[in-house]
């Protein structure tokens, strides 16, 4: 190719590859730093870490933080924050168990109440930072007091017993339908499959689309390294998951679903629009005819919904409703939106992003576990990790000025 | 050596220089001891950045020129060090901090303390005696949010006298403030005066500076014109000083227009809003203003006189309280309480202030275009990435936008382009009424002139467009018609063949009735 043709082809592609790189540094700083972690994890425990039951237990332990930080990176984008959730999980759990042990409600009506409970508890908290003007911080401050002290109060200590079909929500996997092709569960690859082609398809549409309107592109190099990458990530999970004992974790679907379901909220909606819009900026907001009131107040619900699913997962997981479940879990979605690289000052954040954060939190709390570094280790590194990771983004903005 | 016959200060040739503006061009200021010396000139005259540069908020080295204080060529790098020097500015907003007392407002960076340790005794003693001298009854101890605007001006002289001033500036002191206030404010100049104190007044109000100056001069575009004295033989005339505020040439810098004017589309009457934080205070009081189909109707008016509070009042109560009068659309009485009522009946507001109030720079062109309407392009919800992405184009091209593509953050944009998303927001909305509040501010000439020619070609398309300046000429160069504004009243109507800036800045300056004298 000529240098010609090369620098013209560079400016409506915005820029080199280095360029372009270096534009989108944290997100792929982001992901390195997990493919570091679990490859020195890998190295530190002889290939224990990635042992096919070792990442079906890190899926189902770090599922209430998946589902969490979902909606705590909504909160933060729009500007606020929530420290409740932790409580609020085990509130909504407790009457959860109480609904199927006590109440005698069947399981499946119970998980939708429960949610539906979640809600609720999430409308209560947004009336009083939408319409009263209370700064999240205080309301869900008393939030986290009100709903942990409701769920000693309804619960006492534990309701145990749960069916177990409740309890494969958090703990099972999906039914092994279509046999096994040598030792590998045939379901889990057909999800596989499906999975990488979607990724294929919706990366090619978006490109496709960019490219009809002469819109910046990144590198084709980059592109087609992302996607090959994607592909052999998602391969590897399968083939990991699919020679497991038991196949594919039934919450991993439930994570997978709400995780492209929301993503699709903040990118291509009015509401996910209006809670970016706020962030950046609230009075331009206001004067581009965005309802905030309405918009702060359905952020709440929505965090509620999602702690709803969450209650539901670590009960599920317990096996029983435990009145000081959740305990310290609005910290690991908080810690883990902030890692995924949410703006402290709101107005940037992203749903994958958080999701990669967790999964930080998460591969460091299993390889931590199994190299048998102690608990209080443990926390003074997570910590480290937190504040490295945030001053990272706010050093490479200041750079970028 | 400095005695009484020199000047107590004297600014030599003054140049200073902003990248791509000069905002000062040789400046001389020459102020006789013991003086009342008033500044005046239009809005972005340079009066503030003079005295920046005095008071050293413009670092010496960021100048051009000499500052000449009691006979010795000074060279400040801040504030700090023209206050020791006796020299203290009191901004347009007061730089007081609402929980703190008036005694701890008083010697706040300048603790009355030994060791780190505060004397209270001390502090609340002496800051009684400064109460006493600038005629202010309150305690010291009372916290500045529980004073009014007028008192915690008189705090602001009280902080001033504690640093022994000797020259004492003051940027519209009584633009805020009610008629007895500011009589009261005028009074203890005149009493500082009798004490020695020399003092700058920046000012508007030309009464206020017939009734003060010893001395005015007039700056206009960055340069000073002259100084009058205000004891002379011949009385100084407010026209005299209106005419040497807008004495400028108007060159062809506006595209030439046609009007084609319609039915009336917007209409308010008896409109009155009141200050959001001080329900008290009128801020726009009983304006009525119409404009038609195709007609640019302009908002001359100083600083403070309640332009913006007008319009943002009429889009969707965007601003202040207790807003009363009846707004109409195509003669319909029209009851609009929300932003978003406002853009739905056809209304947009685009804002002065891009970058606070106007603009997510974070987000790109394409995001911040779609903004205020993204409905249109969204079915149930979901935004159609794909129409906003050719839609966002079409407006970049349309506008001439200079960016290499719509993904661009908006924060990467020079003024100009970014005024240019913002009119390309306002006009995907689809108004009817399109209220562009300062459009060409920190915009070069160049891009000027595109606005221009976009602003003729939406009246053209049958929209109705009202546009506030603070540049008379601009007004006088696009407008087809003008309404002049002062302390919240809307003063005169003028037709652009009758208009003129000394017309308009007459209305612009007219007092209420029974003002001080």
């Amino acid at each position: 190719m000529s240098t010609a043709t090369q620098t013209k082809k560079a400016k409506t592609e915005g820029g080199s590859l280095a360029g372009y790189l270096g534009g989108n540094l944290k997100q792929y700083v982001m992901v390195a730093a997990l493919v570091v972690i679990t490859l020195w994890f890998q190295y530190d425990t002889n290939g224990l870490m990635l042992l096919p039951n070792n990442v079906v237990s890190l899926i189902q332990q770090n599922a209430y933080v998946f589902i969490l930080t979902i909606g705590m990176v909504m909160i933060i984008v729009a500007g606020h924050i929530d420290l409740s959730v932790g409580s609020v999980v085990a509130f909504v759990g407790g009457i959860t168990g109480l609904m199927i042990m006590q109440w005698d409600i069947a399981w499946p009506v119970a998980v939708v109440l429960a949610i539906v409970l979640g809600g609720v508890v999430g409308a209560w908290q947004g009336f009083w930072v939408a319409y009263v003007g209370i700064p999240a911080f205080i309301v869900t401050l008393g939030g986290m007091l009100l709903f942990r002290g409701l769920a000693i109060y309804f619960v006492g200590t534990t309701v145990g017993g749960l069916p177990s079909d409740f309890n494969a929500l958090a703990n099972g996997a999906l039914p092994n339908w279509l046999g096994f092709a040598g030792n590998l569960d045939v379901v889990s690859v057909v999800i596989g499959a499906v999975a990488a082609l979607g990724l294929l398809i919706s990366q090619v549409r978006t490109r496709r689309e960019l490219v009809k309107n002469d819109l910046r592109t990144e590198p084709f190099a980059a592109f087609l390294g992302k996607l090959v990458v994607g592909v052999a990530a998602i391969g590897y999970l399968t083939w990991l998951l699919a020679s497991s004992a038991g196949g594919m974790p039934i919450v991993l679907i439930i994570v997978g679903v709400l995780v492209l379901l929301y993503s699709f909220i903040m990118n291509n909606t009015i509401f996910g629009r209006h809670i970016y819009a706020m962030g950046g900026n609230l009075p331009a907001a206001m004067l581009s005819g965005v309802k905030t009131k309405r918009v702060n107040f359905l952020l709440f619900v929505n965090m509620g919904l999602l702690a709803g699913v969450a209650a539901v997962i670590t009960t599920a997981r317990a096996g029983s409703s435990v009145a000081a479940a959740g305990q310290n879990y609005e910290l690991d979605a908080i810690a883990a939106a902030f890692i995924g690289g949410t703006a402290v000052t709101g107005g940037v954040g992203k749903v994958t992003g958080a999701i990669i954060g967790a999964l930080i939190m998460g591969v460091l709390n299993m390889g931590l576990s199994i190299t048998n570094v102690v608990p209080e280790w443990q926390m003074v590194i997570k910590g480290l990790v937190l504040i490295v990771a945030v001053a990272f983004d706010i050093l490479n903005k200041r750079r970028g000025k | 050596m400095a005695n009484d016959t020199t000047p107590i200060l004297e600014m030599r040739g003054i140049t200073k220089t902003f990248p791509g503006v000069k905002a000062l061009s040789d400046v001389t200021l020459s102020v006789a001891r013991g003086e009342v010396h008033a500044i005046c000139g239009e809005n972005g005259a340079g009066k503030s950045t003079l005295m920046k540069v005095l008071s050293g908020v413009y670092g010496y080295g960021s100048y051009e020129g000499d500052i000449v204080f009691e006979g010795e060529t000074c060279k400040f790098k801040t504030t700090r060090d023209s206050e020791e020097r006796g020299i203290v500015i009191i901004h347009q907003e007061l730089a007081l901090s609402p929980f703190l007392s008036i005694a701890e407002n008083i010697f706040l960076g300048n603790e009355r303390a030994s060791g780190g340790v505060i004397n209270w005794a001390q502090t609340n003693r002496q800051a009684a005696d400064l109460l006493t001298r600038v005629g202010l009854n309150e305690q010291p101890d009372t916290k500045i949010m529980d004073i009014g605007v007028g008192k915690q001006q008189l705090v602001e002289i009280a902080k001033a006298l504690s640093k022994k001033v000797k020259l004492l500036i003051l940027d519209e002191p009584t633009a805020a403030l009610n008629d007895e206030d500011s009589a009261h404010l005028l009074g203890l100049l005149r009493q500082l005066k009798a004490e020695g104190i020399t003092s700058i007044i920046i000012s508007h109000k030309l009464n206020e500076i017939a009734a003060i100056a010893d001395s005015t001069t007039i700056i206009r575009d960055g340069q000073s014109i002259e100084t009058l004295d205000m004891h002379g033989a011949e009385p100084v005339s407010e026209d005299r000083i209106i005419r040497t505020m807008v004495g400028r040439d108007l060159e062809n810098r506006y595209p030439d227009h046609t009007p084609t004017i319609g039915e009336e589309i917007l209409r308010i009457e008896n409109w009155t809003v009141h200050h959001p934080n001080d329900p008290s205070r009128v801020v726009v009081d009983n304006a009525a203003l119409d404009v038609r189909a195709g007609e640019i109707v302009g908002i001359a008016g100083l600083m403070g006189a309640g332009r913006t509070e007008l319009a943002m009042s009429v889009f969707g109560h965007s601003y202040g309280t207790g807003i009363s009068g009846q707004l109409y659309l195509h003669g319909k009485p029209v009851g609009i309480k929300t932003v978003s009522a406002a853009i739905e009946n056809g209304i947009a507001y685009a804002t002065e202030d891009r970058k606070h109030y106007g603009l997510n720079l974070i987000e790109d062109i394409k995001r911040n275009t779609t903004a205020a309407r993204l409905q249109k392009i969204a079915r149930l919800g979901v935004v159609n990435a794909a129409k906003e992405i050719t839609i966002s184009e079409q407006y970049r091209k349309d506008m001439r936008t200079k960016t290499p593509s719509v993904d661009v953050q908006v924060g990467k944009l020079s003024g100009g382009n970014q005024q240019k998303v913002v009119l390309s927001r306002w006009l995907f909305a689809e108004p009817e009424v399109l209220i562009l509040d300062e459009p060409t501010r920190g915009i070069d000439v160049g891009a000027k002139y595109e606005i221009y020619e976009i602003i003729n070609k939406l009246a053209d398309s049958g929209k109705a467009v009202i546009v506030i300046s603070s540049e008379l000429p601009e007004l006088l160069g696009i407008c087809d018609r003008i309404y002049a504004m002062s302390q919240g009243r809307i003063t005169g109507q003028l037709p652009r063949a009758e208009a003129s800036q000394e017309s308009l800045m007459r209305y612009m300056t007219m007092e209420k009735s029974g003002a001080t004298r």
